[in-house]
């Protein structure tokens, strides 16, 4: 077979089961694409040894006798906010240089245990902060797409942007990624491939580097809704280790995906009809909709109406968070220390260790949420946020009583800019990325990015399907039934 | 609400960052556009609502108080920029 790297999971799975392949010859075939992509930076610690290690292994587990795992043999890339032992951890941040975690993420673990061969770590935002992976530490990851045969440099989107271009780019089947406010569903929607963030408590935090620990979960980036569903399954679980994991069973997700949403309801919410909104991304909302009625769905008209007051919430609340979180890297423990002159006590290598391993969005979010959390302003800010999320995550559950399956909404504002293009607009500009999905962090609830079109441009344009807590199995049905109307089969083309 | 230099001086003092003073009036108009920002939250009525305090329905879990692990020292301080002796270092605290 050629172009191994090209499979899906369950492609590549099937292969392997019918012994028309090996994962070694899959890891191998990976490891080449990602030697020729230099230019889209996205994986940034490789790791061949260990890959075609495990690749062996899962080989000679194949072969066995036992049932062989769901992963078994699949190779995939991780997000650089895993914590994977003795493999450099960096959260894309200077102030992680050099950490060598002694521990393995559950996430990675439970991949690991699957029989995923990884294949190395990828890039990200600083800390998962930002929208279009510019802020880290390792320079930008840059996406497989172009705008037709211009050769402007895109953004594959942030936090999970090397994940998303790795995915799009045929570097690894699939990738871990991880959302606080829209770091999977973005960069998957810019990149044309499927992001699932499962409903918080469902993946296992622990190990992963947090960022706002009420909003952070991780999840697949794939290159089909099946894939999502094989995944998320490896992934997903209860973890005695993070005290918010839930204790449910995880369904076998993958035997959920009949495509028959006939008398589902489906939301619309009007509030997502923002001002300005490209004629584009409306059409494909549009197009979506019908594509759902079509396949047997009831579409219904509904009303989410402090949808306006998420972004800001948000803004108050994962700064406070992250400057919790963050207070850790002090220069003691781990990473980076800053050299220190003459006379200066521990507060300066504080300040100094945190001025220089901190970039600048990291540092400016970090102050907002010290100000926010500040005397004074706590109630002001921080606990009116926290009203505010209330009354955000009651606008869901009283769509869902009245009996909405799932709601449809586009999942990004525009399709991807050019990196730099957002340079000098103010941050504000750079967080309205996220306004279609960080509703769904603040509720809790899962939510999938699904490739709908393309733009006059050929670029990737995604929906948004949100579901009920805990009905991942159902969202994803819904997911796949858009999928398969929609039969998005945009590639971009190689230029790398 | 407005952020002038010297409150920003302060949260950066309180966050453990260093500013030079140069970057503090770019830093205060930063943070007054991003308050700007959060300040659409006056308008929401937010009379008998709680604050939330757990996305989900379920109270945080409590486990057994025991100890589960331990001796592992060595790799507790393999990450530290400067450990002596079984200890992480730090700059001279108490004269």
């Amino acid at each position: 077979m050629s172009d191994l790297n090209k499979l899906g999971l369950a492609q590549a799975r099937d292969a392997l089961r019918k012994g028309e392949t090996t994962s070694v010859e899959l890891t191998t075939a990976c490891l080449g694409a990602i030697e020729d992509a230099g230019a889209l930076n996205a994986f940034v610690h490789k790791t061949p040894d260990l890959a075609l290690d495990r690749a062996s292994a899962a080989d000679k587990r194949l072969q066995g006798r036992e049932e062989a795992p769901a992963m078994c043999g699949l190779p995939i890339g991780i997000k650089d906010l895993f914590c994977t032992k003795g493999v450099p951890s960096q959260a894309g941040s200077h102030i992680l240089q050099g950490f060598l975690p002694e521990y393995e993420s559950t996430v990675s673990q439970n991949l690991q245990d699957s029989g995923a061969v990884m294949l190395g770590k990828l890039n990200m935002d600083e800390f998962a902060m930002g929208s279009s992976n510019e802020t880290s530490t390792y320079g930008n990851a840059v996406s497989p797409w172009r705008r037709g045969n211009d050769d402007t440099a895109l953004t594959p989107g942030g936090s999970s942007g090397g994940s998303a271009a790795a995915v799009a780019a045929d570097l690894c089947l699939a990738a871990t990624g991880t959302d606080t406010g829209g770091s999977i569903r973005q960069p998957a929607a810019f990149t044309g491939i499927v992001g699932i963030k499962p409903t918080y408590g469902r993946c296992s935090r622990w190990g992963v580097v947090a960022f706002a620990s009420s909003l952070d979960q991780a999840g697949p980036m794939t290159k089909s809704v099946r894939d999502a569903a094989i995944m998320l399954g490896a992934m997903a679980g209860h973890d005695a280790k993070d005290s918010t994991s839930v204790e449910l069973a995880v369904p076998d997700f993958e035997a959920m995906l009949t495509g028959d949403i006939r008398g589902k309801k489906i939301g619309i919410p009007r509030e997502y009809r923002m001002d300005g909104m490209p004629t584009e991304i409306e059409n494909i909302w549009a197009e979506g909709t019908e594509m759902l009625k079509a396949a047997g769905a009831e579409i219904v008209d509904i009303s989410l109406p402090h949808t306006k007051y998420a972004l800001p919430a948000y803004y108050v609340i994962a700064p406070a968070e992250a400057s919790s979180n963050l207070a850790r890297y002090d220069g003691v423990r781990y990473g980076y220390r800053a050299t220190l002159d003459a006379g200066d006590g521990i507060t300066e290598m504080y300040e100094k260790t945190r001025a220089e391993g901190f970039g600048h969005e990291v540092q400016r979010r970090v102050m907002i949420g010290t100000y926010v959390l500040s005397a004074g302003f706590y109630d002001a800010y921080y606990n009116r946020a926290r009203r505010v999320r209330t009354l955000i995550k009651r606008d869901f559950e009283n769509v869902f009583a009245d009996g909405i399956d799932a709601i449809l909404t586009p999942a990004t504002p525009s399709a991807a800019f050019g990196l730099g293009e957002m340079t000098d607009a103010d941050p504000v500009q750079m967080y309205l990325n996220d306004v279609f999905t960080v509703t769904v962090n603040l509720a809790g609830l899962p939510g999938i990015s699904v490739p709908a079109g393309v733009d006059r441009q050929g670029l990737p344009l995604g929906l948004q399907l949100i579901g009920r807590p805990w009905e991942e199995g159902d969202l994803l049905n819904t997911a796949y039934a858009l999928e398969t109307a929609a039969g998005f089969v945009a590639k971009p083309a190689k230029w790398w | 609400m407005s952020i002038d230099q010297s409150t920003a001086a302060r949260v950066a003092k309180l966050a453990r960052i260093k500013v030079e003073d140069d970057a503090l009036p770019a830093l205060a108009s930063e943070f007054n556009t991003i308050l700007g920002f959060i300040e659409q939250l006056n308008e929401v009525d937010v009379t008998g609502v709680d604050p939330m305090t757990s996305v989900t329905p379920q109270r945080l879990k409590r486990r057994a108080d025991v100890v589960t692990d331990g001796d592992q020292q060595a790799k507790i301080l393999s990450n530290a920029p400067d450990a002596r002796e079984g200890f992480f270092a730090v700059p001279k605290v108490v004269e």
